[in-house]
């Protein structure tokens, strides 16, 4: 009867066993390190939410506590007074307090409710609240963050870490704060009892600190290799979905099969392991508690008659050394959870210590719509891993140029114009736009105003329209229709099955590869940018319609100042200013007149793809 | 992206019989571990009642004679504590034989569920792909594989409870008719309500792991599109997309907290009333003489571990029809078995030189027409370009000839064979494609080169040499050796394509199938790559163009319009259509017109 009200609150953990195995990849190093009370003060700074009526909730778990010693003192009370009264049963006292303790009883169910009720509600809150912040903070962090880190991590901080510590809040939390409650109530109402025999129940049960100790943290390890290991299985699931055409038309899939299988394997065999520690808790529990019923017994037998203890208070002892199990048994099963969760928590917060490195000012200047000017003054940038990518690029374009940014690939090009969007800063050096320094720019106005239409056409997976709407929510059909009509591909747009409607997949992958950059060609237009940037955006699209577009965007270009960075000439040629990279710095810089006499890096590439233009 | 779990359709009945399907599947798998694990949780219900004598035994024998008689019999008070060890103890094995047994029950379940779809992936044919997202797919493997294993946990237990709760009245019986009667009032009582709470918790339960799916899915996708969202600056609407989502699985998990509240005080409440209605008629029949004390004990300790085994046994009746429909997901890809063998084709081709025929294909997708009777042929040694507008259908041509799409109808030869029936090993080997799009592993770039086939350092190296990738590449931090990020994204564009292009030349295939490879290199570097090509004898090329640089190195250009050929024969040639030259025409045009 040990087990009277086992884990009454983590019945879920019996059965499924809640770690959060989602992927988490990179365990932080030092999450063993940190202790709990550091933890939990930072995260109480974190979310003061939490705080909100933290006393009222203590005094709800006294209530609920009580009910649970209610029962063991009835059934002393009634042994005692009742059945063995002075003049045989006492049947009206008997009916008094059998009475009283149903009050109580249900009195519980009510508090219970309302601490239940409570407690999930602040948790909730806080998790909702935590999650968003997170999140914010992410998106905030540089590009670089986000490409050094697997993606898995990331979205793991937000979800994953995140529901661990949903699940703690449902279960642990609640077990720590009414379990520890009725660990001090009952030993209490037991020392009233006898003191003696509740200093036998604790010395029996102080080993099982120890114990508890070292299998949690054998748990702890073990389940972080587990979750490594569904990290890992999931990783290279991923890869054998998202890139089934080059595993079929390579033959690939015998080794993905076998690194699938290893994967798989090695999940399983660390499942298995991890989880021979919980079932371990359960002999160990089980011989701790019979081991105190049975010594309260024996040290009752021998000392009870010289401490004048009745029967029935030896009876209500009893029962209330395996209440006093139940908590504990329970605190046993949810320390893995609480220390993963309080790692989980740790890592959440951490990554809100990952500092930002593009700081958008508190009240920054506004641009003026239309044409903007730019100039870049010595700037220098290297990738955190890597080297010098761009070296001391001074560039200035005035107002409403045309530009043509030429070079070999990975000469930088694509670097230097992330740079323009403020999508990273650069190391040293600045950049101003329309005389202001690009951080002192307010990032809403900025965002309006440059608009870069990056190397992939990258579609989220939702209808054409809400792709091209993304940048402008608020946007009506109506201006869609413009977007595309402006750019001359209302015909193209016509021809798919569903016109702008039609799903583009994940990544866009139910249309062409050209056709996304035509989406994302009218994403950046509906925006009608001061600063438009387009980086190898008509790369996959036929030469007619590219032209089309080139052409249809210098109509447009009004008010405009166009940066393009393309491998096809023809933008050059037309272009008012060209600037060519090399190994990240600019070698030439001027008109097509210019630089094609010139024997240079331009004339060349310039010649070669004439060669490869002009009809025969 | 998930079809919803709440829709449980369906009787209860048929509910049953499905989830108890999917309980004999993994009996068949794991017949042991499943068999232990029932027989431990059979030994600890057993162990566990019979503790509750034992308690009642010490009552009577020990405690009472002992306190209020005050004549302790040594060998009672050593044999009560040797029993209730001993029993404590058969009953922490029951336990532990229980937990351990059901890990490897159910993980084994899974193991073998996740291999059978992984296998899946891999071999099914590309369509199948087309049709389900990523997304879709990994949640199958991870946590649609959880939910469909959930209820394998609660089994035994379960099975053991129902065991305990007829030893339990069995016992009860034995000690007195009229508290056996307070059980019988409470047993089903306690059942009623956690059937009631199980049945109302199982909607807004799914609804908070549907909620949970889609925030992932919506976090994963948000990161993975972070460029676009960064330049088009739409960070703070991402965070309200976010804060809706997120809001969500907050609202549902209040509502199972609710129910929770009202219905497990109530549940673990109940034996305590059934204690004190004990405590009222066991006086009474005590003062009678015909229940003794420690009997009154044992019932009451009886009743204390109730509630919690029937509660397991509430959670995996409600777990049951979760699991079924999560299983049922993944059981949609593990039943597309059968279908896939069609397209394993077991014909070896010759090494010779290889052409390509395609004969009268047409290709949809969906319902929409894309090709309509397409024909023509590569003989060997040649290079055909292919030109057309975009979205024309050139890459669906790529994926038609690389067996990865299915012609609606018309056929494909290789080497005069019929390509569905080539040995795919075979026809890998003969046809390589270089994507339009870049895909790189998250392995080495050697690896990515290689995809596990065995080729010499020279020809490795040779390939390098014509994709004119072993610049950049010795200047990597390892060079061939260096590590990759996911989807190879510390790389440039065109340092990306000239790996995929390095791929599809390595070795000795007959034909390349180029879509589109070099859009993002520069003309001087196209050039020398062209050339390369140029250099490789008796190997036929099929190019997608846009580039006239690309066109002119063609025997012959293949001008796709509107779904159809509309001309085949020399740049010349076609220049007479007008469609095509304009097309061929449009940098030239566009000079002039400047
Ligand atoms: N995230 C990154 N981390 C490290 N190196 C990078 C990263 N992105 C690009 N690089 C390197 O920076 C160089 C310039 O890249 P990029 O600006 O994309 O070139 P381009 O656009 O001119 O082709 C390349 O050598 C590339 O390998
Ligand atoms: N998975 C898909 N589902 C539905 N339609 C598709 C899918 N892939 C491509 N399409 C459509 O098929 C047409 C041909 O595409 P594709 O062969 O990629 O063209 P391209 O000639 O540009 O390579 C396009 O209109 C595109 O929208
Ligand atoms: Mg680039
Ligand atoms: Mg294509």
């Amino acid at each position: 009867m040990s087990q009277s009200r086992h884990s009454r609150r983590n019945t879920r953990g019996e059965i499924s066993f809640q770690k959060s195995e989602a992927a988490s990849l990179s365990e932080g190093e030092n999450e063993e390190k940190t202790g709990a009370l550091v933890v939990l003060r930072r995260g109480l700074q974190v979310s003061p939410e939490l705080r909100t009526g933290a006393g009222l909730t203590v005094l709800m778990a006294l209530i609920v506590a009580s009910g649970s010693l209610a029962i063991p003192v009835l059934i002393q009370q009634i042994l005692d007074q009742g059945l063995r009264g002075e003049d045989g049963l006492r049947s009206n006292f008997i009916y008094i307090s059998c009475a009283i303790a149903f009050f109580i009883v249900s009195f519980v169910i009510f508090a219970q409710r309302a601490t239940y009720n409570r407690l999930v509600r602040v948790a909730e809150t806080t998790i909702l609240e935590l999650r968003v912040r997170v999140f914010r903070h992410l998106h905030r962090l540089s590009l670089a963050d986000h490409q050094e880190s697997r993606k898995g991590i990331l979205t793991a901080r937000v979800t994953s870490d995140i529901e661990t510590l949903s699940q703690f809040a449902q279960w642990g939390a609640i077990a720590w704060i009414v379990d520890s409650v009725i660990i001090v109530g009952t030993l209490t109402v037991m020392a009233i009892y006898s003191w003696q025999l509740t200093l036998v129940v604790i010395a029996i049960y102080l080993p099982i600190i120890p114990i508890l100790k070292a299998i949690q943290q054998q748990q702890f390890l073990k389940y972080r290799e587990v979750r490594e290991a569904v990290s890992e299985t999931l990783g290279q699931a991923s890869e054998a979905v998202t890139a089934a055409p080059v595993i079929r038309s390579y033959g690939y899939q015998s080794s993905i099969r076998s690194k699938l299988e290893m994967a798989n394997q090695n999940q399983y065999r660390r499942q298995i392991k991890a989880h021979k520690f919980f079932a371990l808790l359960a002999p160990v529990m089980d011989t701790f508690s019979a081991l105190s019923i049975a010594g309260v017994i024996v040290a009752g037998s021998y000392l009870g008659p010289d401490m004048g203890l009745t029967s029935g208070e030896m009876i209500a002892f009893v029962f209330l050394t395996t209440i006093l199990i139940a908590p504990i048994w329970e605190l046993g099963e949810v320390l893995d959870q609480t220390q993963t969760a309080l790692a989980g928590w740790w890592k959440i917060l951490s990554v809100l210590d990952v500092p930002i490195e593009v700081h958008e000012p508190e009240s920054g200047e506004k641009l003026r719509p239309g044409a903007v000017e730019i100039e870049a003054s010595n700037i220098n940038f290297r990738y955190r891993t890597g080297s010098q990518i761009l070296s001391d690029v001074s560039i200035r374009i005035p107002a409403g140029t045309n530009v043509a940014v030429v070079g070999e690939t990975g000469s930088g090009k694509t670097t230097f114009v992330k740079l323009l969007a403020r999508i990273a800063d650069p190391t040293n050096g600045q950049i101003t736009i329309n005389g202001v320094p690009i951080h002192e720019i307010d990032a809403e106005s900025r965002h309006t105003s440059i608009q870069m239409v990056p190397q992939d056409g990258f579609l989220f997976d939702q209808t054409i329209r809400e792709n091209v709407a993304f940048g402008k929510p608020d946007a009506s059909k109506e201006e869609i229709q413009t977007a595309f009509q402006s750019l001359g591909l209302t015909d193209w747009l016509n021809k798919l099955p569903e016109g702008m409607d039609t799903q583009t997949g994940s990544r866009g992958e139910r249309i062409s590869v050209g056709e996304r950059q035509l989406v994302a060609l009218a994403r950046a237009q509906l925006a009608n940018p001061g600063l438009l940037i387009l980086d190898e955006a008509t790369s996959a699209v036929d030469p007619e319609t590219e032209v089309a577009l080139v052409s249809a965007l210098e109509r447009l270009s009004q008010g405009r100042t166009t940066i393009s960075v393309a491998h096809r000439l023809s933008t050059a040629e037309k272009a008012d200013l060209i600037i060519v990279f090399d190994q990240g710095k600019i070698v030439e810089t001027g008109t097509h007149q210019e630089l094609s006499t010139q024997n240079g890096i331009y004339a060349d590439l310039h010649n070669t793809w004439m060669g490869n233009t002009q009809t025969i | 992206m998930q079809p919803p779990i709440t829709q449980l359709e369906g009787s209860d009945s048929n509910q049953f019989r499905r989830g108890l399907k999917l309980i004999s599947r993994s009996l068949k798998l794991r017949p042991f571990s499943h068999a232990i694990a029932i027989t431990g949780a059979c030994l600890f219900s057993i162990a566990a009642v019979v503790l509750t004598r034992v308690l009642g035994y010490a009552t009577d024998d020990v405690i009472i004679p002992n306190l209020d008689n005050n004549s302790l019999d040594k060998r009672d008070l050593w044999l009560a504590f040797t029993l209730i060890i001993a029993v404590g103890l058969a009953r922490g094995l029951g336990a532990f034989l229980r937990r351990y047994f059901l890990a490897g029950a159910r993980y084994g379940t899974e193991l073998y569920w996740r291999r059978q779809l992984f296998n899946q992936y891999l071999d099914l044919p590309m369509s199948f792909h087309r049709k389900k997202s990523p997304g879709e797919l990994l949640a199958h493997a991870d946590n649609d594989m959880m939910i469909a294993s959930l209820a394998l946990m609660p089994l035994a237990f379960t099975i053991g409870t129902f065991f305990l709760t007829i030893v339990a009245l069995v016992n009860l019986f034995l000690i007195h008719p009229a508290i056996a009667l307070i059980a019988l009032v409470l047993f089903p009582l306690l059942a009623a309500m956690n059937k009631s709470y199980s049945q109302r918790v199982v909607a807004p339960a799914s609804s908070v792991q549907e909620a949970v799916g889609n925030t992932s899915s919506l976090v994963h996708e948000s990161f993975d599109g972070i460029l676009v969202v960064k330049s088009l600056g739409r960070g703070d609407q991402e965070v309200e997309r976010l804060r809706e989502s997120a809001e969500k699985i907050r609202k549902h998990r209040i509502s199972v907290g609710r129910l929770r509240a009202i219905f497990e005080p109530a549940i673990y409440a109940l034996p305590n009333l059934g204690v004190i209605a004990l405590l009222m008629i066991g006086t009474w029949l005590i003062d009678k003489g015909s229940l003794t004390i420690g009997e009154l004990v044992s019932a009451i300790a009886l009743f204390g571990i109730l509630a919690f085994p029937v509660r397991i046994a509430g959670i995996f009746f409600e777990e049951l029809p979760r699991s079924v429909v999560a299983l049922d997901r993944i059981d949609e890809v593990l039943n597309l078995e059968s279908s896939q063998h069609q397209h394993q084709g077991t014909k070896a081709i010759s090494s010779e030189p290889s052409t390509l025929r395609i004969e009268n294909v047409e290709a949809r997708y969906d319902d929409q027409l894309i090709l309509n009777n397409i024909s023509f042929s590569v003989e060997s040694g040649e290079v055909v370009a292919l030109v057309g507008p975009t979205g024309v259908g050139k890459s669906t041509i790529a994926d038609l000839v690389g067996s990865l799409q299915q012609p609606t109808s018309g056929n494909i030869y290789l080497s005069n064979t019929l390509l569905n029936d080539i040995k795919p090993s075979d026809r890998t080997k003969t046809l390589t494609i270089a994507f339009q799009e870049s895909f790189l592993f998250a392995d080495t770039v050697k690896e990515n080169i290689l995809l596990g086939r065995q080729f010499t350092d020279r020809e490795l190296q040779e390939a390098i040499e014509i994709a004119q990738a072993n610049d950049f590449i010795s200047h990597l931090p390892d060079g061939l050796d260096t590590q990759l990020g996911e989807r190879g994204v510390t790389l440039s564009g065109g340092q990306r394509q000239r790996v995929t292009l390095a791929r599809a030349l390595i070795g000795n295939p007959q034909i390349i199938f180029l879509d589109d490879s070099t859009s993002s290199v520069d003309p001087v570097i196209e050039k020398r790559i062209l050339d390369g090509l140029r250099t490789r004898k008796n190997i036929s090329l099929v190019i997608v163009a846009h580039r006239l640089s690309t066109i002119k190195l063609a025997d012959r250009v293949i001008f796709l319009n509107n779904g159809v050929i509309e001309g085949t024969g020399s740049h010349q040639e076609l220049m007479r259509l007008e469609a095509y030259a304009s097309l061929a025409k449009a940098y030239e045009k566009a000079g002039v017109d400047s």
